[in-house]
């Protein structure tokens, strides 16, 4: 961390367990997901988000529950991190009505008001303007929100977010541009599409810029905690860049992938980076949880993920008669 | 045919605009403008002159040339509270908007089953003959009006401009409106008193009898000035301006073919897969049994928009060339 800020105070336990249970509850339900999607039950993408859990848990931990967000194609853990319930989002993942957007949106749109996600975007980069208009929103409505972009370091090549991150520090915009360099642009290692500093990119507008280890959830959340501070005080955007792994495919079909990584990397973030792995040594070694504690709460959401699916299996699609709705409010 | 009452003050089309502007900035704080030079230079054509001295930079912004993170920007502010009115100058420029347009705005209501909504106003600009070649006199309604979710708004005159831009941005869904800066002088009479008009209402301009002219936005004007020349070799026009291209006042447009058994229609944006081409379905198809002749379409011809002026001219529909095309369809070649 930067030394020349002031040290927060630190969560306790039960906060740092708290973020175990929601990595665990992110792994768990998007293990269920691959399980799904493999044996067709769920239709359509399935862009898993395993390996990244400490990127959507640190980030939303540090959030109040009204602050906005704007997620991605790979967006099941920001929605689980914001709070959404596993019932609604594996109904909306499997076209039923009960889920989040009544079935119309799916695995890449899910949308939730009531926990201030403003929806997963399936254009690459295409709801960095959202959010930094939902910010624009907070900053002349006076709500005191604060909103936060999710994209992948792909979203670097689109011209949309340079135009909002400008607006966004001309006008002091409450908005965290966080990019969570998972280092594949789908099929692509970053590096082959990405010029120059990453950093370099947000510090030219002036924006306060910043990079964290991804897998360390303690490391995102405290990071995170004081640049939305700051943020919040109407001192403008910031800009988070999170070292992180995409442990599986681009989707859930990407299975062959020796072409454009090696297994043996793959392997090495798993074995070294993991970042469940990583907070249960932390509670361990500080003897703030044990691992039957830890056993217990992987045991109870097992158990809840597995409720959800059977739940979202079980409800019914939506009425025909739904497919004309809701185009115009 | 919707007419202003007796109290109408003569007023061009700019200053039909801003007025809307201003009431609107006025009754509802949620509203605020952004685009490019639209405070202190009041846009490119002035249209906005004076709203920033009454409203403040706060809500009349000057935005960097960024059409999509303006753009991106409005849909934002509109899903989180806001109603913006986002300034497109130039229609042609709205390229740079698409994903933001068409992928966000238009979907959010409809991918997140309907709990968002994106109540925001893109204004920009149609019409060519002003010498600005291809890149700044395109017509580019039809892309909008082909999108669901969408609504697209293409006024004709000061009175409508008013009325339609007012309820555009009470409108709880996104809304393109296109004004011809062709037109932005154009004077008529403009009530004192508040109004509005509703989207999906046709207007019918002049009233006639032998052959029915659904024209758009700048090409009002052409019919009925072709309508005119007609009534001097005893043919009776009909003109009928659907004023929304989405929603589109179906019922109307078939009702004035089936009386007058003909229909042209005339339309500003490219032929080709055009808004001529739907309407001209639509009355195809709504009033075949009782047409005379086949529906005919008139749009911009279908070459980028040339810079010399007796090109640029030879590409737009015209008085002359749609009185042509209705003597020809009434037997009167």
């Amino acid at each position: 961390m930067n030394s020349h800020n002031p040290p927060f105070p630190k969560p306790d336990a039960e906060q740092w367990l708290h973020m175990y249970e929601q990595m665990v509850k992110i792994r768990e339900f998007e293990e269920k997901v691959n399980e799904l999607y493999t044996q067709a039950i769920m239709p359509g993408l399935a862009h898993l988000y395993i390996g990244q859990e400490a990127v959507a848990v640190g980030v939303c931990e540090a959030l109040r529950r009204d602050d906005y967000i704007t997620s991605t194609h790979r967006g099941h853990g920001h929605c689980l991190a914001k709070g959404a319930s596993m019932e609604r989002m594996f109904a909306e993942l499997l076209g039923k009505e009960a889920g989040y957007c009544r079935g119309k949106g799916g695995s890449m749109h899910i949308a939730d008001q009531d926990t201030g996600n403003l929806g997963a975007n399936a254009i690459v980069g295409g709801s960095a303007g959202i959010a930094t208009g939902a910010a624009f929103s907070a900053k002349r409505l006076g709500t005191g929100q604060v909103a936060v972009c999710f994209f992948g370091e792909g979203a670097l090549g689109q011209g949309l977010l340079y135009e909002v991150m400008n607006l966004a520090q001309l006008w002091k915009l409450p908005v965290i541009y966080i990019c969570e360099d998972n280092l594949y642009n789908e099929y692509t290692h970053y590096t082959e599409t990405t010029a120059g500093d990453l950093l370099a990119r947000a510090k030219a507008f002036g924006i306060t810029a910043e990079e964290v280890d991804g897998q360390d959830v303690r490391a995102v959340y405290t990071t995170v905690q004081r640049l939305a501070e700051r943020v919040r005080r109407g001192e403008g955007p910031a800009f988070l860049l999170c070292h992180t792994y995409r442990y599986r495919g681009h989707h859930v079909g990407d299975v062959n992938r020796t072409y454009y990584r090696p297994k043996e990397e793959e392997q090495e973030w798993m074995a070294l980076r993991d970042p469940l792995k990583k907070l249960a040594d932390f509670l361990i070694d500080q003897k703030l949880a044990d691992q039957n504690v830890l056993d217990r709460i992987q045991a109870d959401v097992k158990a809840q993920v597995e409720a959800a699916a059977q739940f979202a299996i079980g409800a019914p699609y939506p009425d025909v008669s739904q497919v004309d709705q809701h185009v115009y409010a | 045919m919707s007419m202003p009452d007796a109290n109408a003050r003569e007023l061009t089309l700019a200053e039909a605009i801003r007025e809307a502007l201003a009431e609107e900035l006025r009754r509802d704080p949620r509203v605020f403008v952004v685009g490019e030079d639209v405070a202190e230079a009041g846009t490119a054509f002035k249209v906005l002159s004076g709203l920033v001295e009454e409203f403040g930079p706060e809500r009349v912004i000057d935005s960097p040339i960024s059409e999509a993170g303006i753009t991106g920007l409005g849909v934002g502010a509109a899903m989180t509270g806001l109603r913006p009115v986002v300034d497109i100058m130039f229609g042609d420029f709205i390229t740079l908007t698409m994903d933001q347009v068409v992928n966000q705005a238009a979907k959010v209501h409809y991918m997140s089953g309907g709990k968002l909504k994106v109540p925001m106003v893109l204004r920009t600009t149609l019409g060519a003959t002003r010498r600005s070649a291809a890149q700044h006199s395109q017509s580019l309604h039809a892309w909008f009006s082909h999108i669901p979710g969408l609504k697209v708004a293409v006024p004709s005159t000061p009175y409508d401009a008013k009325g339609l831009l007012k309820t555009a941005i009470r409108d709880d869904n996104p809304v393109a409106f296109f004004e011809d800066k062709m037109m932005y002088k154009l004077k008529g009479p403009v009530p004192v008193e508040e109004y509005t008009i509703p989207f999906g209402v046709a207007d019918v301009k002049r009233v006639g009898a032998d052959v029915t002219i659904v024209a758009t936005s700048s090409m009002v004007h052409v019919a009925l000035g072709a309508a005119k020349l007609l009534e001097d070799i005893g043919i009776s026009a009909e003109v009928v301006d659907p004023r929304t291209t989405f929603p589109l006042d179906k019922p109307a447009l078939i009702e004035s073919a089936k009386k007058t058994s003909r229909a042209i229609v005339v339309d500003e944006g490219y032929e080709r897969y055009g808004v001529t081409a739907e309407i001209a379905s639509v009355i195809a198809d709504g009033a075949f049994y009782y047409l005379d002749a086949p529906v005919k379409r008139m749009g911009a011809m279908d070459v980028p928009i040339p810079f010399s002026p007796p090109l640029e001219d030879a590409t737009v529909p015209n008085e002359q060339s749609v009185f042509e095309m209705a003597k020809t369809l009434c037997g009167r070649a």
